[in-house]
């Protein structure tokens, strides 16, 4: 008896899940397989291969900013488990707090840093050289993705390194390891799922963005994003269009999901925040 | 080697914060120049609290994120109950769709409830506006009180409901006097990220509160297209400031809760 009335706990939060989760998925799903009268068609899903340099350009850049990222990231990460638990935990703070600001204006900040009459210019000039073009170019929206989402690699590539215990580094050291090779063969290996757990988290959403494409790569550097938003809410109105883009983007996601969280941390080596 | 991983360490830090100094520095700034100081001026800050555009979104921004997370808290911690109750099977699947607001790609999240919302807009008489963007808000943030709750049911012992009311308690009070405060540290760390995702929230906004509505980051990211204004940057030093004083008193509430565990031992 009390179980089913524990069970009746949950019965409003499912109605909601099924009203405001999976009905517009099926939603999604929906558009992007009917035309505006409601009849089935192929038609927009198939038009979405005409986006294709679109798609492997978001995917391309995407994944040069997680390389960048994880390159930057985890040295960072390994020197902040060496600091003392006291500096450690403030520094990781401090590393963090940036990601508390609205993105959009941590992307506005770069947009005012690498104008043409921006900081950056005027500086160089200052020296004779440049002004060069770096607003509204590719390097623009990595360098744009890598500032956004670095600490979404360097928290879980932390929080699993911090737990490795230290008796194992030691055993290493006691067996024969100088510290590269305790670094190479043992902290590296232990620490892997907190890198895939960074890539993900990092890769999803810098394939999906559309405002650091805006902002930063000007109109002709066009991302997946910036394709859906125009289908919706731009110039290029077109629902059904863009829910058979979002459908293609919702797919490639949970592929790349499903292949990294084969290798990622569970829930308990990554803290969301 | 440590004055290496120092030195990397400044550097890192100095990417992270100087496009944020920056901005900061500019917002005193008596021209609207972005590269040249020519002045010292509070004038961003006055126009930036005479204008009401920020100021009515500012307002909706907090209606909305103190809503959606009560609202959120509430149905996420039933929901959390009744889930630990299920089934393995059922359990795994509504886990499973719960989680897919916080993997999918927030613009697919944000476009399938505006699709959700256009197809009853044409169907009833619903308009996109605040309604809109509160069912999209707690949708949004439920999965992260989920997330945050249902591990505390693991911890605890699960005879505890059942010896309070062994012990004479109705079910409605042994939950609220034995069950939720054991599970109380997931309830706020949930609301509280719930709260914080609300308050941040850009993408999902944007495709669900339609014109009439504004929170701050979209009146942000409108300013942001229009010409060039100090006045953004007299907003983000403050939003600066905001995040700054609030971590550190989380932080010092954080270590004294540490050290007085660590005295009761």
């Amino acid at each position: 008896m009390n179980n089913l009335k524990n069970k009746l706990a949950a019965a409003p939060y499912l109605v909601w899940m099924v009203v405001f989760i999976l009905v517009p998925l099926l939603m999604v799903a929906y558009f992007a397989f009917t035309d505006g009268n409601g009849h089935f068609t192929l038609d927009y899903v198939s038009d979405v291969a005409q986006y294709a340099p679109i798609f492997i350009r978001s995917i391309w850049l995407a994944l040069i900013a997680t390389v960048i990222c994880l390159v930057i990231a985890y040295p960072l990460a390994y020197i902040l488990t060496g600091l003392k638990s006291g500096t450690r935990s403030t520094m990781l703070m401090i590393v963090m707090l940036p990601m508390w600001m609205n993105f959009l204006l941590r992307t506005y900040a770069w947009m005012t840093l690498l104008g043409n009459n921006g900081l950056i210019n005027s500086f160089l000039g200052f020296f004779g050289i440049g002004p060069f073009k770096m607003l509204n170019t590719e390097g623009a929206v990595v360098l744009g993705m890598v500032y956004n989402y670095l600490p979404f690699m360097i928290l879980p590539i932390y929080s699993v390194m911090v737990k490795i215990d230290k008796s194992v580094l030691e055993a290493a050291a006691d067996l024969g390891c100088n510290p590269r090779k305790t670094l190479l063969k043992v902290v590296f290996p232990l620490s892997l799922p907190g890198v895939f757990s960074g890539i993900t988290m990092v890769f999803v959403p810098a394939i999906s963005t559309f405002i650091i494409s805006r902002m930063l790569g000007g109109g002709g550097n066009l991302l997946i994003g910036d394709l859906i938003e125009m289908q919706f809410l731009g110039n290029s109105y077109n629902m059904n269009l863009g829910a058979a883009i979002s459908l293609v983007l919702m797919v490639i996601v949970l592929l790349i999901m499903t292949i990294m969280n084969q290798f990622s941390a569970d829930e308990d080596g990554v803290v969301l925040m | 080697m440590k004055k290496l991983s120092k030195v990397y360490l400044g550097l890192v830090l100095m990417f992270l914060y100087v496009p944020i100094f920056v901005l900061i520095v500019f917002s005193f700034n008596t021209t609207k120049s972005r590269s040249v100081m020519s002045g010292f001026t509070f004038d961003w800050y006055i126009k930036l609290f005479k204008n009401e555009i920020i100021i009515s979104s500012l307002v909706n921004t907090i209606i909305v994120a103190v809503i959606a997370s009560i609202a959120a808290t509430i149905l996420g911690t039933a929901a959390a109950i009744g889930i630990n109750n299920m089934k393995k099977f059922s359990k795994t699947i509504v886990l499973n769709i719960t989680n897919f607001p916080i993997i999918n790609p927030e613009i697919v999240t944000g476009v399938s409830l505006m699709l959700l919302f256009v197809f009853f807009a044409a169907r009833m008489n619903l308009e996109f506006g605040f309604v809109t963007l509160l069912i999209a808000h707690i949708t949004f943030d439920v999965p992260y009180v989920i997330l945050n709750v249902m591990p505390k049911f693991k911890q605890m012992d699960p005879f505890l409901y059942e010896a309070a009311q062994d012990l004479g308690c109705n079910p409605v009070s042994a939950f609220f006097k034995v069950v939720l405060p054991e599970i109380m540290p997931g309830v706020v760390s949930g609301f509280l990220m719930a709260f914080t995702f609300s308050l941040d929230d850009f993408i999902i906004s944007y495709f669900t509160c339609g014109s009439s509505v504004q929170t701050l980051p979209v009146t942000i990211y409108s300013m942001t297209r229009r010409k060039v204004s100090p006045e953004i940057n007299a907003l983000s030093t403050i939003i600066f400031l905001v995040v700054v004083i609030v971590l550190v008193i989380k932080n010092m509430i954080e270590r004294k809760s540490t050290a007085k565990v660590k005295e009761e031992r």
